[in-house]
C-alpha cells in the first residue's frame, strides 16, 4: 500500500515541533530553518498551515533536473535527491508548482522531503494529527466521514 | 551539552558587541535562564543600582531545553533589576524567539551601559550590530515589529520589541515578542527602553546540537509529551479554554477577587470566562476565540487567538484591531475584568490587545486602574486626575479610556503608569494599593486561599502567582490536595512550589507542563541534554539555590522581613459572602514557619549553614 502525508490545517497549533523532528532527522540538530516541512502562520486570520511536497506521481522537479538527481524511492513513492549528483542549478525549484523543493545555500544543492524512507518523522512528532501518514487512496476520507455524519437522519445522531 | 556556550555581550555606551565563553563552572550551578542570568546580574552589578541607570544590567536568556523538542523548549526570559520594585526581576516568555536566539548561537544576551540614541540589535547568527532606530523610537510595539520586518525582508525575522508606554517611563511596560507575547512583569520593559534600546531582531539557522545522550533524551522527551497527552488539564483543559479554564472554577470556590480586592467573588465572572469565549456572538455568530495557538515546540498549545466583535464601542471604527490576534488569559481577564468590574469581554480583548500593541503588563495596568477607580469613587481622585473620565467600578468605557491614555501617554495615562503604589501614595492612600514590594497582584484571593498569600508575600520579584503556585494544590489538587482555608503546611508547600518553579524557569520550558509534570518527568529531559548530573535532588537544589541567590539579591538591595507583607485589606478585612466568607490571610502564622523552613532567620536571612549546604557562601 502506497501511502501518503495528509495535512489538516485546522488541527495545527503552530508549535514546530514536526519541523524540528525533520531537521533532526536530516541534520541530527534542530534546526526549523532547514526543515523541508514548513508551518505557516496567518496571524490576522488566526490559522496555521503545515506544508510539504506531495510527492507528484508526475514529478515536475524529476522531470526538469538535468543531472537526474532526482530519483524515486520505489518503496514509497517519496522523489528523492541524489546529493552526489546535484548541482545546484535551481531548475527543479523553478519547475516545482508547489514550491516544495527549495534550494539550500549551506550545502549548495537542493533539498524536498522524501518521507524519511516511509517513517516520516514530522507526522510522528505532531501533538495533534495535523500531520499524518496514511493509505494514499484515502486521504479525502476524514472530510469525506464529516460530510457523511451531516448527512445523517438527526435522530440517529443522538445517543 | 545543549548550551551554545557563546554570550553575547552587548555594551550600549560605547556601540559594541563581543561574545564570550558561557561561564560553564556557574551553568553546572545554576542551569541557565533565570538562574544563570541571575548569577550573572548579582555577580557583575551592585544591588543598590538604579534600576533605570545605565549601570544595571539588561539580559536575555535561554535555558538549555530551549530550541530543543522538548515540549515547551522555546522560553526566554528578562532578567534585570525592576524599577517597578527595586527588587530582581525576572519575566518569562514564550512565542518564538527564545529560540531563535538559541539557533542564532546564543545562549544570553548582556546589555550593559545606555546607547546614546535610540538603537536596536540586528543578529543573523554571527553577524550582531546596533543599528539606528529613530525611526522606530515613538512606535507602537506593533508598528516597529512590522517597521523591521519589512526593512529586512525576512518575515522569518523573530523580534522582542517595546512600545511607547515604556519610552517614557511607564513602570510596568513589558518587552513584546512574536506581536502577541510578553517578557510581561515587573517594568523590565521599561529598563530595555531607558537604555535607548528599542528592539531586538535576530534571525537563527545554526541549528541546536549537541544533546548529550540523545536516546535518553527522546526516550524521556516522549514520555513527557505523553504525559502532556494524558494529563486532563494540560490535554484538555488548557488546549480547550486557555488558563482561562480557571476563570468559574475560581470564582466557585471563592477565591476570585473583584473591585481591587474590595470583594471576593465577582458576579460577571461568566461573562468573561473560558468557557464565554466559544459562545457565538450576535453580531456574525462568530465566538471571540478564534483558535489556539502554540508557543514554540509546545504540545500544550494553551495561547488564545481572538477577536474582538467588530461591532463593538472599543473597534467599530477602527479596522485595525478587526483581525485576531493573541486573547484574552485568565490573569489579564481578571485584571482587566473582575478587578475593575467590567464584565464586558470585548472590551477586555481589545485592551489586551492594546496591552500587546503598546507593551504593557495588563495584570499590573489592570490593578492600577482598578485601585484608580477606587480612588476615584473615594472621592480621592477627581476628573481633573482622570482626563475627564467617569472612573467608576464596572465601566467598560472607563477601562478602555485609560488604555488609552497610557498607550497615549496622557496627563492621566501618565498617573496610571506609575502603577498602583506610587500612584495610591501620591493620593494619601498607600493602602489601596494592591501590591507586594510594589507589583500588582494576580487573580488569587489570598483571603480564600491561603497558600497564595504566603507565596505573593515571600516572591522575590513582588506578588506574582509564577513565582509559586499553590492553586495547583490548593485548588486543583496537583499533586496533592491540600486545604484552601487551612494554613497548617502552606509554608512548606509554599518552598517546594518555589524552588521547583526555580528550576523549571532556568530550563527553557514552560512552568505550565507543571500541571501535569513532576521533577522525576523534567530532571531526567534536562539530565540528557546537559553534561553533568542533573538527578531530581540536583535540580531541586539548584532550584533552592537559585531562590536563595534572589533572596540575598532582594536583601542587599534594602529589603528586609518587613517586605514579606500583604496589604491590610487581605489580612484584616474579612471576606463579606460566599464561600470562603470570613476568612483572612493568616501570614502571621505562617510566615516565621516559612523561614524556619528555609533555613533563614527569624529575620528572613539565610542562615550560614544555609548558604553553606546550598554552595553559596
Amino acid at each position: 500500500m502506497q501511502k501518503s502525508l495528509h495535512l489538516d490545517p485546522a488541527k495545527c497549533t503552530g508549535c514546530l515541533q514536526c519541523e524540528m523532528a525533520c531537521s533532526y532527522e536530516k541534520l541530527g540538530e534542530f534546526n526549523p530553518s532547514r526543515s523541508v516541512i514548513k508551518v505557516f502562520t496567518f496571524h490576522e486570520e488566526g490559522r496555521f498551515a503545515p506544508y510539504t511536497c506531495t510527492q507528484c506521481d508526475e514529478a515536475w522537479c524529476l522531470r526538469a533536473c538535468p543531472v537526474d538527481a532526482i530519483t524515486m524511492d520505489m518503496s514509497t513513492g517519496a522523489k528523492i535527491v541524489i546529493d552526489d549528483k546535484c548541482v545546484g542549478c535551481k531548475v527543479c525549484t523553478i519547475s516545482c508548482p508547489f514550491g516544495t523543493i527549495n534550494y539550500v545555500q549551506e550545502t549548495g544543492k537542493v533539498a524536498k522531503c522524501d518521507l524519511c524512507g516511509g517513517d516520516p518523522e514530522c507526522a510522528k512528532a505532531c501533538p495533534t494529527e495535523a500531520i499524518t501518514y496514511i493509505d494514499a487512496n484515502a486521504t479525502g476520507y476524514d472530510r469525506m466521514k464529516a460530510f457523511a455524519e451531516k448527512s445523517l437522519p438527526s435522530a440517529n445522531t443522538s445517543a | 551539552m545543549s548550551w551554545t556556550r557563546n554570550v553575547l555581550r552587548v555594551n550600549l555606551t560605547e556601540g559594541t558587541c563581543t561574545p564570550e565563553p558561557l561561564n560553564m563552572e556557574w551553568a553546572t550551578k545554576y542551569l541557565g535562564q533565570r538562574g544563570l542570568a541571575t548569577k550573572y546580574l548579582v555577580e557583575e552589578t551592585d544591588p543598590n543600582v538604579d534600576p533605570l541607570s545605565p549601570e544595571n544590567l539588561f539580559i536575555m536568556a535561554t535555558g538549555p531545553l530551549t530550541g530543543t523538542m522538548a515540549s515547551t523548549g522555546g522560553r526566554y526570559s528578562v532578567i534585570t533589576k525592576s524599577p517597578l520594585t527595586g527588587a530582581i526581576a525576572c519575566s518569562n516568555s514564550g512565542g518564538f524567539i527564545g529560540n531563535e536566539f538559541k539557533n542564532a548561537g546564543w545562549d544570553m544576551i548582556i546589555f550593559e551601559g545606555k546607547s546614546p540614541t535610540p538603537v536596536y540589535l540586528y543578529i543573523e547568527n554571527d553577524l550582531t550590530e546596533l543599528r539606528a532606530a529613530d525611526d522606530l523610537w515613538g512606535k507602537s510595539a506593533w508598528e516597529a515589529d512590522e517597521m523591521l520586518h519589512e526593512k529586512h525582508q525576512d518575515p522569518n525575522l523573530k523580534i522582542a520589541v517595546v512600545g511607547r508606554p515604556a519610552e517614557e517611563g511607564c513602570l510596568y511596560s513589558a518587552v513584546i515578542n512574536d506581536l502577541h507575547r510578553a517578557a510581561g512583569r515587573s517594568g523590565v520593559g521599561t529598563v530595555m527602553a531607558s537604555k535607548n534600546l528599542k528592539a531586538v531582531a535576530v534571525r537563527g539557522t545554526k541549528g541546536v546540537k549537541g544533546i548529550n545522550d540523545p536516546k535518553a533524551f527522546f526516550e524521556a522527551v516522549n514520555d513527557g509529551k505523553q504525559v502532556l497527552a494524558e494529563n486532563a488539564v494540560t490535554g484538555e483543559g488548557l488546549p480547550a479554554y486557555g488558563t482561562q479554564v480557571l476563570m468559574n472554577v475560581i470564582n466557585g470556590v471563592g477565591g476570585l477577587p473583584a473591585r481591587n480586592m474590595r470583594d471576593v467573588g465577582f458576579e460577571g465572572a461568566e461573562n468573561i470566562s473560558g468557557e464565554a469565549m466559544h459562545e457565538p456572538r450576535a453580531s456574525d455568530g462568530k465566538p471571540n476565540l478564534t483558535t489556539n495557538g502554540a508557543c514554540f515546540g509546545c504540545t500544550i498549545a494553551c495561547g488564545r487567538i481572538s477577536t474582538v466583535d467588530k461591532t463593538h464601542f472599543s473597534v467599530k471604527d477602527k479596522p485595525q484591531y478587526h483581525g485576531a490576534s493573541g486573547g484574552l488569559e485568565y490573569e489579564a481577564a481578571w485584571s482587566l475584568g473582575a478587578d475593575t468590574g467590567v464584565d464586558d469581554i470585548d472590551a477586555l480583548t481589545y485592551v489586551n490587545f492594546v496591552c500587546n500593541e503598546d507593551g504593557l503588563d495588563p495584570i499590573s495596568f489592570g490593578c492600577t486602574v482598578a485601585a484608580a477607580m477606587e480612588l476615584f469613587e473615594d472621592g480621592k481622585m477627581t476628573t481633573e486626575d482622570t482626563d475627564g473620565i467617569e472612573l467608576r467600578f464596572g465601566s467598560a468605557e472607563a477601562l478602555v479610556a485609560s488604555i488609552e491614555a497610557v498607550a497615549a501617554g496622557t496627563h492621566f495615562g501618565k498617573i496610571l503608569g506609575l502603577g498602583s503604589k506610587r500612584m495610591c501614595e501620591k493620593y494619601g492612600a498607600p493602602e489601596l494599593s494592591m501590591s507586594v514590594k510594589g507589583q500588582e497582584f494576580p487573580a488569587y484571593d489570598p483571603r480564600g486561599i491561603q497558600g497564595i498569600g504566603l507565596a505573593y508575600a515571600t516572591s522575590n520579584r513582588g506578588a506574582c502567582h509564577l513565582r509559586g503556585y499553590t492553586i495547583a494544590s490548593e485548588i486543583l489538587g496537583i499533586p496533592v490536595k491540600t486545604e484552601q482555608t487551612e494554613s497548617d503546611g502552606k509554608p512548606e508547600l509554599v518552598k517546594a512550589f518555589q524552588d521547583a518553579t526555580a528550576l523549571v524557569d532556568s530550563a527553557g520550558i514552560c512552568v505550565f507542563t507543571t500541571f501535569a509534570w513532576g521533577m522525576e518527568n523534567i530532571a531526567p529531559q534536562i539530565d540528557a541534554a546537559c553534561e553533568g548530573d542533573w538527578s531530581v535532588d540536583k535540580c531541586l537544589e539548584a532550584g533552592e539555590r537559585i531562590w536563595n541567590m534572589e533572596r540575598q539579591y532582594n536583601n542587599a538591595a534594602g529589603f528586609t522581613s518587613d517586605d514579606d507583607t500583604l496589604p491590610k485589606r487581605l489580612l484584616k478585612e474579612a471576606i463579606k459572602s460566599g464561600p470562603t466568607k470570613g476568612q483572612v490571610n493568616r501570614l502571621g502564622e505562617m510566615l516565621p514557619i516559612y523561614y524556619e523552613v528555609r533555613g533563614w532567620t527569624p529575620d528572613g536571612v539565610p542562615t550560614a549553614e544555609t548558604l553553606e549546604r546550598l554552595s553559596l557562601a
